[in-house]
């Protein structure tokens, strides 16, 4: 049992640390269109534009 | 993923094959279609010049992966709305330094509409990244909103807006300051608190899962301190960050010496985590942060719900405002030259001249200089049918030209215009707004007082009783309480309610609607574009002679083909709305006479179509037995006749919605006293609603009457629901308890209703009412069970019976129940398809030609 004495605090600092990561994700404005990327990775464009 | 959508797209090019309809948009091809364009070499058909036009740029353009990877037809390319004169305000200087980034670029966000699936998205940024000086572009495709960033010198606004409409998409600039910033920070904080709040809930629960299953002893002491301080320090985000709004709607409405639901949310809150922080600092007694945390999150759960539907809501009104017209064309040297100047509406003055096109609206008020037309005053009026205009007639701004171009003396500015006096109107019914909802508010603040002096009152117990336990079996009271489950019964319903309703085309602006909509004695509604569609449409057709009722049809849509009155449009439906399809005639030598009829030859044989006098003088005279019945029954009549023949007359009237009498039955059934008010004539009013089965109805009715009228009834304790379409039903809108506003109508009226059909069903409205009595149905549900778990915990926890494991198990538990309860609002019936099934199939083909066409 005594693992948890290391655990216990470390996964507060993953809890935080995952706090952190969506802030800067939110931050990036990734979060704004969650439709949009998923169908642009459906047009390939073979030829680029002129 | 590739080949999915390639065989989707050759499904879709298969439908459009099989039923003959427009390559482009998927609608049916009207009969006389000579519209193509040649896509990957073969010849395609397109339903109208608008979608000829966008399928040949998106060809020309080299664009053509377009039609091959598409999932799902574009949107009509209606040709009027694709191309409006006010673009080119956009390229004024005063008008482009709202759109200036620095000296050299300029930025805009657009709102783009008519974005179906993956290959528009791929579409729009394809021909705009082909567009010299344009350095960014970002189309968002959940908000429908595209970011430009241009360089000023190679680029100018209106081009882009062009650029997009070109390829079939209406394109306008969305007012940034308006809403959006706002907005969007809004969302992206309450999504940030309530991601905090989760993730800490998650953990938390998971350090407080030791102390509830261990059996006293078991949890070694030192590992329960370290899970305590481990869930202390996940809590304080959850605390200090994510239920911050609730903090700060206590303290607002503290400072209004009110007691808002949300005083004893933030008291629990916080009295639970001091309690918790004292004990954890003390190394005794128990603690809550699991329950805090669950608490905060579901709370957020259901305002971010809420926000959702709200926003949707708000994006889909500001879309229906760019309806009223934004421009003009002045004719600064009018009489002498006739050049016209585009400006914005808002630069004209009395005294100015402006040309009005055919199909578009007024302006401002003004006086006709030259000219003759139809004019449809339908916005302002209520008045169905589309009226002669000439020469010194008077016409209300906001009116549409339908027939003919008019030059008209401009007599008001645009701030006095009738238009605007209804808007002033309007804001006075705002301020005579009842105080139903206030009610709402007075109870949860009596609960509010009630809960904090039991508190109080159970803690001056304990700590005269047992001094040690007070400070825990207070805060129990308030955890246990903790108005979550009362908190939580209404909005969650509600939110539910709206997010199942918007998907359903109705937006709900105003939070009571549900509320008031279930308490409803009186529903009024009002005619024209309400119960009926608002456009004329063909009731009846008698032949006068041998000829077939067919070929009267064929004659008379072939000699109405190339005219826009409204009454012409009424037959041309009829005729490709009629089964089996009927062959068209080409009709020659067509002269029209403005307010009389039409003339011309079909298969060498003269016609006219028109009134009975201009009729007469071609056939000779005829006796009409019916005619005079017509007149009171609210139809019009027009005649068909060859030389010396009378052959048929065609009775034309505004139809009714397919759904209106299905939902005027469902009204009745529920026990709702039915009124219809119209600004249409008396006799016309009447006879709609006997067709009904409406038993009070009131014509000629002008915007004070109905007021007045709403008001009155009011006063004798009515609830009232209005139902209404058009300018002038604004203020009455406002003023009724619960207000509907058809989504095909008037712009105005539509932000100024507590709700907006977006469908053209009025079944909607039914849908509504029913929702309302589930909503109130589950938060009755909802109440009583918070109620019941709370006269049995309050108590307990009073007594000091309850432990944490059962107090915060019985908190979750109450509070899952109510959000799941909430959530079932969220599934629509199937009984909807089977309602427009069983509609009556001619009427509705009938209903739908005529809305395809406009």
């Amino acid at each position: 049992m005594e693992a948890l004495y290391l655990l216990v605090p470390l996964s507060v600092a993953v809890v935080f640390g995952a706090i952190w990561l969506f802030f800067k994700a939110s931050d990036s404005g990734q979060f704004d269109d969650l439709k949009g990327p998923a169908e642009r990775l459906l047009q390939d464009d073979d030829r680029p534009g002129q | 993923m590739n080949m999915l959508s390639e065989a989707e797209a050759d499904s879709i090019a298969q439908t459009a094959e099989v039923t003959a309809g427009c390559y482009h948009c998927g609608l049916p091809l009207p009969s006389a279609a000579q519209w193509s364009v040649e896509i990957d070499h073969v010849e395609r058909a397109m339903c109208c010049p608008g979608c000829q036009a966008a399928a040949q740029t998106i060809v020309d353009m080299g664009l053509t992966d377009y039609y091959r990877t598409r999932s799902a037809f574009s949107a009509t390319a209606d040709r009027a709305a694709l191309i409006p004169p006010e673009l080119l305000l956009y390229d004024f200087p005063d008008a482009q330094k709202q759109f200036d980034l620095n000296a050299e670029s300029a930025e805009a966000t657009l709102t783009v509409e008519g974005i179906r699936c993956a290959a528009c998205v791929w579409l729009i940024e394809r021909r705009l990244a082909r567009l010299p000086g344009l350095q960014a572009i970002n189309l968002n495709v959940a908000t429908e909103r595209l970011y430009v960033r241009w360089s000023k010198d190679a680029c100018k606004p209106s081009t882009i807006l062009q650029a997009v409409r070109d390829i079939g998409y209406a394109a306008y600039p969305y007012d940034a300051a308006r809403h959006d910033a706002q907005l969007r920070r809004a969302s992206r904080t309450l999504s940030r608190q309530l991601f905090v709040a989760g993730l800490s809930m998650m953990q938390v629960m998971m350090y407080a899962v030791p102390a509830y299953i261990s059996h006293d002893g078991t949890l070694e002491a030192d590992m329960a301190a370290l899970m305590r301080w481990a869930s202390l320090l996940l809590t304080i985000p959850a605390v200090c960050y994510s239920a911050f709004p609730f903090f700060q709607g206590a303290y607002a409405s503290l400072r209004q010496r009110a007691l808002g639901m949300d005083v004893p949310v933030a008291l629990g809150i916080g009295a639970a985590f001091i309690g918790s922080v004292i004990a954890v600092l003390r190394g005794e007694g128990d603690v809550y942060f699991d329950s805090v945390t669950m608490f905060i999150f579901l709370l957020l759960c259901s305002r971010y719900l809420e926000m959702i539907a709200r926003r949707k809501a708000a994006g889909a009104l500001e879309k229906l405002q760019h309806a009223l017209p934004a421009s003009a064309w002045r004719m600064d040297g009018f009489p002498a030259s006739r050049a016209t100047v585009m400006v914005p509406a808002a630069q004209l003055v009395a005294g100015d001249f402006i040309l009005v096109k055919p199909g578009e609206a007024l302006a401002a008020d003004g006086e006709i200089i030259e000219g003759t037309s139809a004019i449809d005053i339908a916005l302002l009026t209520g008045e169905s049918a589309a009226l002669k205009k000439s020469p010194g007639d008077n016409l209300p701004g906001g009116a549409i030209n339908v027939t003919q171009a008019i030059v008209v003396r401009v007599s008001t500015a645009v701030a006095d215009s009738t238009l605007a006096t209804l808007v002033k109107l309007i804001e006075r019914a705002s301020n005579a707004k009842p105080h139903i909802a206030l009610w709402a508010d007075k109870v949860a603040a009596w609960f509010v007082a009630g809960l904090l002096l039991f508190a109080t009152a159970v803690f001056v117990f304990w700590q005269w009783h047992d001094a040690a336990r007070a400070w825990p079996i207070a805060i129990a009271v308030l955890v246990v309480s903790c108005p979550c489950a009362l908190s939580l019964a209404t909005p969650t319903a509600l939110a539910a309610a709206t997010d199942r309703l918007v998907r359903q085309g109705v937006l709900i602006v105003q939070p009571h609607v549900l509320e008031i909509l279930y308490r409803t004695t009186h529903i009024v509604f009002d005619k024209t574009g309400t119960l009926t569609v608002g456009k004329p449409a063909l009731q009846n057709l008698q032949t006068l002679s041998a000829a077939t009722h067919s070929d009267c049809l064929r004659i008379a849509a072939a000699l109405e083909a190339s005219n826009a009155h409204p009454l012409a449009q009424a037959i041309i439906a009829a005729h490709e709305a009629a089964t089996p399809v009927l062959p068209a005639f080409l009709a020659t030598e067509v002269s029209y006479q403005a307010g009389r009829g039409l003339e011309g030859d079909v298969a060498g044989i003269r016609y006219r179509l028109g009134n009975a006098l201009f009729v007469a003088e071609l056939a000779g005279p005829h006796r009409d037995d019916h005619r005079a019945d017509e007149m009171r029954s609210g139809m019009s009549a027009v005649y068909l006749a060859s030389s010396g023949t009378w052959l048929a007359r065609f009775d034309l009237a505004d139809a009714l919605r397919d759904d209106a009498q299905q939902v005027v039955a469902h009204f009745r059934k529920m026990g709702k006293e039915l009124i219809l008010l119209s600004g249409d004539q008396q006799d016309v009013a009447q006879h709609v609603a006997a067709e009904l089965g409406i038993r009070e109805a009131y014509g000629a009715c002008l915007p004070e009457q109905k007021l007045a009228f709403v008001q009155k009834l009011q006063q004798h304790g009515a609830i009232v629901a209005m139902v209404g379409d058009g300018v002038n039903d604004a203020a009455v809108l406002r003023a009724a308890d619960v207000s509907f506003a058809m989504g095909s109508g008037a712009a105005l009226a539509q932000t100024h209703a507590d709700t907006v059909l977006l469908s053209p069903h009025l079944a909607a409205i039914s849908d509504t009412a029913d929702v309302a009595i589930q909503t109130m149905r589950v938060i009755r549900q909802n109440l009583v069970w918070a109620s019941c778990y709370n006269l049995i915990a309050i108590p307990a926890a009073a007594m000091g019976w309850i432990n944490p494991l059962l107090s915060g198990v019985g908190m979750s538990l109450s509070s899952a129940v109510v959000v799941i309860n909430a959530l079932r609002l969220r599934r629509i019936p199937n009984r909807q398809t089977k309602v427009a099934a069983l509609a009556p199939a001619a009427f509705g083909t009938h209903d739908e030609a005529v809305s395809q066409r406009t």
